[in-house]
């Protein structure tokens, strides 16, 4: 029943919040916070699982955002059919680059996954035709079988209970055969693959997934805020995202939600430091990182375990 | 026709020239630390923003140059001492993170400091651009080019020929066998820094003119960079230089004859291709891993 | 028959030749031992056979099918299994997990069905952890049943990669120094427990360097030197060859391992 725990905490956490929740910049704060974690939950589990970086992350996302943006106003598509096909297109380009990109290790692999991410940012500034280039375009409401999502409301408990899904998606797979071969992957590659593992296999298939996580936590978020840019696909885009699962620790999902929620509040709250955001983003990046290199869920873990 | 060419050529060298630079930065100090430090690009940010400053406050270009680059290299020395040595041996994606965490805090206190407008330093010595073969070449350019091929020099010599240089290149290849002979493996790594810093100061001052420069420049020319360096397989330096001018060349080739909306895509797609077939860049070891 | 046949095999790292013109034979059910000193190519004959090394020309036939260059994990799906010399334990997971890593081949692997956890994933899971613990109990490791890996001693994470390979059920079980940097009480329990091995039926290449555990235990014994094979026999036979004598007394047998 422990695999319960964590989601039950969690699961009370987002029922009660909304009493704390004032005004529509709280929820629109809370709702930000719940998608950027779900799609962290992903990407920790080919980043702190499987052990393999992804610099370039915000590409996936940013392609499931037009996708969906693209889809839905110009050719009038459904936007749940728009969200499926952009998770599905994702997918399949994912798949194709993962195979020679996952061959790289190390720093290789960092290079070669954020100039993915780069040419993906190029290309939505670049085809303006399509995508409006740095003008952004707008994006409609969501809305599925007539009923529309049209307030912070209504996204808070989508958001929060697409996130508990993810949250039990990801845990399945990390508790299955198939994580434990990840995290073999992460550990001892060479075990693994005299273990029987297709390491290459199954850097794909979590490459895989984790692109599509971002893909559909990009639509979600094209469609709440109405309104896109090629910079939901930056190289800083795919950064924030790293650190969100370096700073909640690395193979932990709860960390994951934790790392998510702290960095999407950070800028909001640097916001009185006017002008001096980026000192204090950057110094608050490198002390943690220093200081805390497990991340924080695993370092509490630890000292909890330690003071039993 | 032909000049044409030729002046795709002059523009891929000179751009090629700064990318070298970035590139051996990162060469440099990956070789002494195994650390890809996404903060070069504020090196060579920070080398053209404090040069545009002190002139504008009146001091003489050559001073204000040398001030510069020593500015920018106590910068190097303070991210190897307060950030990257307090680390230890941290993963490679912490360390990525707190090198982009320092890379993000130098621009915002370049930001602070600079203001958020662009700037240009004033070209060293006019801007009476030479033909050649009807191509026109700026002699700001030939600056770049020129000081890119010096510096290449005095590497080339400082790593070949002196104590100090075989000793950070015996560490690079050696940690612990380089310790055992007694060299102090925690200066060459704070060196690494050092050098790698003032490598970018000389790269921002010289390109500032041509360029431009203003707090966020650094992003780009250091990601190009690792780039170049990527290219040539991280941690040579041959292959750093030959990476840097390949990635100029071939991105003003391609601004040229393909597309120019795409000029900045280039290096991206060029690193992603060689990576598929050449998986550890053109020099990079190949050596099998044991087990 | 024999379950294992390598043929002029012959492996070079620059100008090394770690491995050379190298041709021997495990048979069905016995323990074989190959010895020589450090360097000689033990790890190199290992990592060649099991797919992790290339080999630079010669042949690997494994059960009657020739597996020259396939690829590790195709090996192991065709019974075969090792433990390594330098320790490739997982440290991110529990002692448990690094046993049932073993076993991946028997257990469903669907992306799907492991998302959304259908029962026979789940099921079949649940009784890979238990047979995992059996097995951990089989090595001797009862203690460390519910440990974390990164809290073992080292001694125990020997025994560990033994318990994983096993999770495997291989026809063909390599063991790459496992008595190495153990006790004297500790060599002589991985002793009996190699002898248990080899009575349930599984083939047994050892790789050792303690000579009383080696000339003990093994069927036939292959001596390398420089990459060559020295001598090859019975115990006996190799104790009294002159070559290996020499080898040996201008060697350094005893000097530890690599
Ligand atoms: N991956 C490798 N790269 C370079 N040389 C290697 C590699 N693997 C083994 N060697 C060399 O091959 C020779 C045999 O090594 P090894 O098989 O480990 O010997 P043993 O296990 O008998 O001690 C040694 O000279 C070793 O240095
Ligand atoms: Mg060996």
């Amino acid at each position: 029943m422990d695999r319960f725990r964590g989601l039950a905490v969690l699961a009370l956490i987002i029922v009660v919040l909304p009493l704390a929740l004032r005004n529509s910049y709280h929820y629109d704060v809370a709702i930000r916070i719940g998608m950027n974690a779900t799609m962290v939950v992903g990407l920790n589990l080919l980043i702190g699982y499987a052990g393999q970086i992804s610099l370039g992350h915000a590409g996936f996302f940013g392609l499931g955002a037009y996708a969906s943006a693209i889809l839905t106003s110009r050719y009038g598509w459904p936007p749940i059919a728009a969200m499926i096909s952009g998770m599905a297109a994702v997918g399949v380009i994912a798949f194709v680059v993962a195979r020679p990109i996952l061959r790289l290790r190390g720093h290789y692999l960092a290079m070669a996954t954020l100039g993915l991410g780069i040419i993906i940012y190029m290309v939505l500034v670049n085809e303006s035709g399509w995508t409006g280039g740095n003008d952004g375009m707008n994006v409609k409401a969501f809305s599925i079988f007539g009923f529309s999502l049209a307030n912070e409301r209504a996204w808070y408990w989508v958001t929060g209970a697409v996130l508990l899904v993810a949250i039990v998606l990801a845990r399945n797979i990390v508790d299955s055969p198939v994580g434990r071969a990840l995290r073999a992957v992460h550990g001892s590659e060479t075990a693994a693959q005299v273990a029987g593992i297709d390491t290459a296999r199954y850097k794909v298939r979590v490459f895989v997934v984790s692109a599509v996580f971002a893909s559909a936590v990009g639509s979600m978020m094209a469609h709440y805020v109405g309104f896109i840019t090629p910079q939901v696909s930056s190289f800083f885009h795919s950064i924030e995202l790293v650190t969100m699962v370096v700073v909640g620790g690395m193979a932990s999902t709860y960390g994951a939600v934790l790392g998510a929620a702290i960095l999407t509040m950070l800028p909001q709250l640097l916001s009185r430091f006017e002008g001096y955001e980026m000192i204090v983003f950057g110094l608050i990046l490198m002390l943690t990182v220093i200081f805390l290199p497990r991340g924080l869920v695993p370092t509490i873990a630890a000292r909890l375990r330690k003071s039993d | 026709m032909l000049s044409q060419t030729l002046q795709y050529f002059f523009s891929g060298l000179t751009n090629g020239a700064i990318y070298a630079l970035s590139a051996l930065g990162f060469s440099l100090i990956y070789n002494a630390s195994g650390v890809i430090n996404f903060a070069q690009g504020e090196f060579i940010m920070l080398g053209g923003v404090c040069a545009v400053m002190l002139t504008a406050a009146g001091v003489p270009l050559p001073l204000a140059i040398l001030i510069a680059v020593l500015v920018v290299s106590l910068v190097g020395l303070m991210l190897e001492k307060l950030a990257i040595e307090p680390a230890g041996d941290a993963d490679v994606v912490s360390l990525i993170i707190i090198t982009i965490g320092a890379s993000i805090f130098l621009q915002g206190v370049a930001q602070v400091v600079f203001g958020p407008g662009q700037r240009a330093l004033a070209p060293f010595t006019g801007d009476a651009p030479i033909m050649i073969f009807g191509a026109s070449l700026l002699p700001q350019s030939m600056w770049m080019m020129g000081t890119g091929a010096l510096i290449v020099l005095i590497l080339a010599w400082f790593f070949g020929r002196t104590r100090l240089g075989k000793a950070m290149l015996a560490t690079a290849h050696n940690r612990l066998a380089a310790r055992l002979v007694g060299i102090n493996t925690r200066h060459v790594l704070a060196l690494s820094f050092v050098i790698s810093a003032a490598l970018g100061a000389v790269a921002g001052v010289v390109s500032a003119p041509i360029t431009l420069t203003s707090y966020d420049v650094g992003i780009m020319v250091g990601l190009k960079g690792f780039v170049a360096a990527t290219l040539g397989g991280l941690g040579s330096g041959l292959g750093a230089v030959v990476g840097g001018l390949i990635l100029g060349l071939t991105e003003a080739l391609a601004a040229g004859y393909i597309s120019s909306a795409y000029k900045d895509a280039v290096p991206f797609v060029l690193i992603i291709l060689i990576l598929f077939f050449m998986p550890r860049g053109l020099f990079g070891a190949r050596a099998s891993e044991r087990v | 028959m024999a379950l294992l046949e390598v043929e002029a095999l012959s492996r070079s790292f620059g100008g090394v030749h770690a491995v050379q013109d190298l041709s021997f034979e495990i048979e069905q059910g016995k323990i074989h031992s190959i010895i020589g000193p450090n360097g000689a190519g033990k790890t190199t004959v290992f990592n060649l056979i099991t797919g992790l090394y290339r080999p630079s020309s010669g042949r690997v036939v494994f059960d009657g099918v020739e597996v020259t260059g396939y690829v590790p994990h195709e090996l192991a799906r065709r019974g075969m299994s090792r433990t390594f010399q330098n320790l490739q334990i997982c440290f991110n997971m529990s002692a448990v997990e690094n046993v049932m890593v073993g076993a991946h081949l028997r257990l469903d692997q669907g992306m799907l069905g492991s998302m959304l956890r259908i029962p026979t994933v789940a099921r079949r899971d649940a009784e890979c952890r238990d047979e995992a613990r059996e097995l951990m109990r089989f090595v001797g490791l009862d203690r460390y049943v519910g440990a974390a890996a990164d809290s073992m001693p080292y001694g125990a994470l020997k025994r560990l990669e033994i318990a994983r390979a096993l999770a495997a059920r291989p026809k063909l079980l390599l063991l790459d120094e496992p008595a190495a940097g153990l006790n004297p009480t500790e060599t002589h329990e991985i002793d009996a427990l190699i002898q248990r091995i080899g009575d349930s039926g599984v083939t047994v290449v050892l790789v050792e360097h303690d000579m009383k555990l080696v000339m003990g235990i093994s069927a036939r014994i292959l001596v390398l030197d420089y990459g060559r094979k020295l001598a090859e026999g019975s115990a006996q036979e190799v104790r009294g060859n002159p070559e290996v004598i020499a080898a040996y007394l201008g060697g350094s047998v005893e000097a530890g391992s690599t």
